[in-house]
C-alpha cells in the first residue's frame, strides 16, 4: 500500500493519531525517568511534569540511584538523604544476582537444545520421532504445573535458593521452545554440508561443534535474546525457587519487595525500576532486529 | 582408534572387555572426575563468603563451562568405547540431556501435581476431589475466573485492536516515520511486568483532594476540575487499570506481527477493489481484514494465553486484593501464603486444562503462519 492516494486532511489525521499514540505510550516511562532524578521532597510534593515548566531550574541528581544501588553512601550529601533504612536496598547486589541468574539460564538451555535439535534432525535412532513429538508437546504445559513438585525436590536436594537450582528450572521451562525453534532452523540446513564432512571422516560431535553451531548463529542469537530478557524480567520462577535465600534475590524480587517496604518513596522506586529496565532497553536499542525476531519467536513460551 | 569386526561380534564381549578394559576405565573415570570437580565447585559456591562479584563470575563460568564440559566429556567417553557402542550411544549424548531435564521439570511434574492435588495441606491425607471443589466453588477462585475472563476479553481486545490500528495507520506513512513510531510502541516489550507495575502504580498514585497530585492520572483529572480518586481501591474498575498495563506491554507485539501481515496483502487486490469503487474503509474491512484473518487469530490466541497466566502485574499492583485476584496469583497464594500444596496443585491442574486447548490451537496456527526465523 502507498500513501499517495490519501488527501492532505487524511494524512494529517493519520500522522496525528500516530503521534498521539506514541506520546501516550512513552509518557509513563518519561514520568518514571524524570522522577528518578528528582529529590525526595520534590517527588512527594509536586507532579513530575512540573520540571518541564522550567528545565534550567530543575533540581536533578543521581543521588536516588546511589541510594538504591548502595554505592557511594559515604558521601555526606547522599547520606543526609538516606531515610527509613534505604541504605539496605542494595540493588547493586541484585543486579549482580540477576546477571548470575540470567547468563547461565540463557546459555545452558541453548547449548542443551542445540545438541538435541541436531540429534533429532540429523542422527537416526529408534524412537526419534516419538521423542521429538513428546518434547514439542511439552510446549503446551504451563510452568505453574511444575512449581510444587520441583519445590519439593529442591527441599530434599537442598537446591532451594541456589543459582544451580534456578538455572535448571529456567532450562527446563525454556527447553521445549528452544528445541522446537532450533530444530526448525538446523533441520533446514543443506544436506551437502553434512555429507562431505562425513566422507572426510568427521564424527557427529565434530560436525556439530565445527559446522552447525557457527552456521546457526542467527537462530541462536534470536533465541538467546528472547531467553535472556525473559529470565531477566521473570518474577514467578525467582519468587518460587530463590526466596529461600535473601542473598541471591534478583532485581524483580527486590523491586517487588520495595513496592511493599518503600511503597510511598517514589524517588527510590522510580530509580529502582529504571535500573531493572536498563539491560533489556540497551539490548532493545542496540540489537533491535534480533530483539524483535527473538520476542516474536518466543511469544508461544509456556 | 582402529575399528575392527571382532570388537562388534556379539559373543566377543568378554574378549573385548579383556583387551579394552583400559579404555573402559578411562571412559568411566574421566566423567566421574569431571562430575566430582563440578560438584565441589558447587559446594564452594554455595558456602563461600567471597565478594559477590567474584562469586558471580565463578558461578557464571562454572555453570556455562560445566554444561559444555559434560557434553565434551560424554563425547570423549563414547569415543573411547568406539565401534558399535559409539554408534549406539551418540544419539543419547545429543538428545539425552534435553530429554532428561524435560522429564524432570515438565513431564513428570504434571503427574506429580495431579497426585498432590488429591491430598490435604500437608500432603499426607487423601482428600479425594475436595481441592477441586475448592478450585471451582470458592469465592477466591470464582472471583479469579471472573477477572481472568475480563483480562482475556478486554486485554486481548484492546492489545489487538490498538496494535491493528497502529499497524494500518503506520503503513500509510513515510517508511522512516513508520519505523520510529513502531519503536515507540514496541519499546515496553523490553520492560518487565514488575517494572511496568512500578511505572503504572506511580501513574495511579492518589493524594487527598486539595494536595498537589503526583500521579499523572489524578493530575490530569484535577487539572480538568475533577476530584482525585484512589484508583486501585475502586472495584471493579481497578482490574481494568491493571489490564491497561498489559495493553501497554503487548500492543507492540500485536502491531509488529499484524504489520508484517498487512505488508503481505497484494497491492493488485487493493487496486482492484478501489477501481470497483470501494472506499479506503471498505477496502480495509472487505479485503485487508479477511486477508490477515489467520494472523489476527494467532496474535489473539497468543495474548489470550498471556492473560490466562497473568501473575506478575496482579502480584505487584494489588497482591490480588481489592477484588483483583486471578488464577495464577491464587495458585501462588495457596502455595506460599496458605501453604496448602494440595489446593495450589489443583489450581495448577485447572490452569493446565484451561491453557492446553488454546495453546494447542495456537501452536498449530503458529506452525502454519510463520517460519520461526
Amino acid at each position: 500500500m502507498s500513501g499517495t492516494r490519501d488527501s492532505l486532511s487524511a494524512k494529517i489525521l493519520v500522522y496525528g493519531v500516530l503521534v498521539i499514540l506514541a506520546i501516550v505510550w512513552t509518557t509513563p516511562t518519561i514520568g518514571l525517568l524524570a522522577s528518578s532524578f528528582r529529590p525526595e521532597d520534590d517527588v512527594s510534593s509536586t507532579g513530575w511534569w512540573t520540571i518541564f515548566n522550567d528545565l534550567s531550574e530543575a533540581d536533578v541528581s543521581l543521588d536516588n540511584y546511589r541510594i538504591v544501588l548502595g554505592v557511594g553512601l559515604d558521601d555526606p550529601d547522599v547520606q543526609a538523604k538516606v531515610r527509613r533504612g534505604a541504605e539496605n536496598i542494595q540493588l547493586f547486589d541484585a543486579v549482580l544476582n540477576s546477571l548470575t541468574v540470567a547468563i547461565p539460564a540463557t546459555a545452558i538451555p541453548i547449548l542443551i537444545a542445540a545438541f538435541a535439535a541436531y540429534g533429532f534432525a540429523w542422527i537416526q535412532f529408534p524412537g526419534r520421532r516419538a521423542l521429538f513429538i513428546a518434547v514439542v508437546a511439552l510446549l503446551v504445559v504451563p510452568l505453574q504445573i511444575a512449581l510444587i513438585p520441583i519445590l519439593k525436590d529442591y527441599l530434599r536436594l537442598d537446591l532451594g535458593g541456589t543459582f544451580l537450582g534456578i538455572w535448571l528450572a529456567h532450562t527446563g521451562f525454556g527447553l521445549p521452545l528452544a528445541v522446537y525453534l532450533l530444530y526448525n532452523y538446523i533441520s533446514t540446513l543443506p544436506r551437502d554440508i553434512f555429507e562431505s564432512a562425513f566422507i572426510d571422516g568427521a564424527s557427529h560431535f565434530t560436525i556439530f561443534t565445527r559446522l552447525i553451531l557457527p552456521l546457526s548463529v542467527p537462530a541462536l542469537a534470536s533465541f538467546a535474546i528472547f531467553q535472556f530478557v525473559w529470565v531477566w524480567n521473570d518474577l514467578l520462577v525467582a519468587l518460587v525457587f530463590l526466596s529461600a535465600n535473601p542473598e541471591v534475590e534478583v532485581l524483580t524480587q527486590r523491586l517487588l519487595g520495595m513496592l511493599g517496604t518503600f511503597g510511598t518513596d517514589w524517588h527510590l522506586l522510580t530509580a529502582g525500576a529504571f535500573i531493572s529496565m536498563i539491560f533489556p532497553l540497551v539490548i532493545f536499542f542496540s540489537l533491535q532486529r534480533y530483539f524483535v525476531r527473538g520476542l516474536l519467536a518466543g511469544s508461544v513460551k509456556g | 582408534m582402529e575399528y575392527t569386526e571382532e570388537m562388534d561380534r556379539p559373543g566377543g564381549i568378554v574378549g573385548w572387555l579383556g583387551t579394552n578394559l583400559g579404555r573402559l576405565v578411562v571412559a568411566l573415570f574421566v566423567p566421574v572426575v569431571t562430575f566430582i570437580v563440578l560438584w565441589r565447585v558447587f559446594i564452594f559456591l554455595r558456602d563461600t563468603n567471597a565478594p559477590q562479584w567474584l562469586t558471580a563470575i565463578v558461578a557464571i563460568v562454572w555453570g556455562v563451562g560445566g554444561v559444555m564440559a559434560l557434553f565434551v566429556v560424554a563425547n570423549f567417553a563414547i569415543e573411547q568405547l568406539g565401534g558399535r557402542w559409539k554408534a549406539h550411544l551418540t544419539p543419547y549424548v545429543f538428545v539425552g540431556p534435553a530429554v532428561a531435564v524435560l522429564a524432570w521439570y515438565l513431564a513428570i511434574p504434571t503427574l506429580r501435581s495431579f497426585y498432590t492435588s488429591l491430598y490435604g495441606p500437608e500432603g499426607n491425607n487423601f482428600v479425594g476431589l475436595a481441592n477441586y471443589v475448592y478450585a471451582f466453588t470458592s469465592d477466591a477462585m470464582l472471583e479469579s475466573f471472573r477477572n481472568n475472563l475480563i483480562w482475556l476479553f478486554v486485554g486481548t481486545g484492546l492489545s489487538v485492536g490498538v496494535g491493528l490500528l497502529v499497524a494500518v495507520l503506520a503503513d500509510r506513512t513515510h517508511p522512516r516515520f513508520e519505523t520510529v513510531i513502531k519503536a515507540f510502541i514496541f519499546m515496553p516489550m523490553a520492560i518487565s511486568m514488575v517494572g511496568a507495575s512500578v511505572i503504572f502504580k506511580f501513574m495511579y498514585t492518589f493524594r487527598p483532594p486539595g494536595a498537589d497530585q503526583i500521579g499523572l492520572l489524578n493530575g490530569v483529572l484535577t487539572g480538568l476540575g475533577g476530584e482525585p480518586r484512589a484508583w486501585l481501591l475502586m472495584q471493579p474498575w481497578n482490574t481494568l487499570l491493571l489490564i491497561a498495563i498489559l495493553v501497554w506491554l503487548q500492543t507492540g507485539y500485536a502491531m509488529v506481527i499484524i504489520s508484517a501481515a498487512i505488508k503481505g496483502v497484494p497491492s493488485e487486490l487493493l487496486e482492484a477493489g478501489r477501481i470497483d469503487g470501494a472506499t479506503e474503509v471498505q477496502a480495509f474491512f472487505n479485503i485487508t481484514i479477511p486477508y490477515i484473518q489467520g494472523t489476527l487469530v494467532t496474535v489473539s490466541t497468543t495474548i489470550i494465553l498471556f492473560t490466562l497466566k497473568i501473575f506478575d502485574i496482579v502480584q505487584s499492583m494489588t497482591g490480588g486484593n481489592f477484588g483483583t485476584q486471578v488464577i495464577a496469583n491464587e495458585q501462588y497464594s495457596q502455595m506460599f501464603r496458605a501453604f496448602h500444596f494440595g489446593r495450589s496443585a489443583a489450581i495448577a491442574i485447572v490452569l493446565l486444562l484451561v491453557v492446553v486447548p488454546v495453546m494447542w490451537y495456537n501452536l498449530r496456527q503458529f506452525a502454519e503462519q510463520t517460519e520461526a526465523f
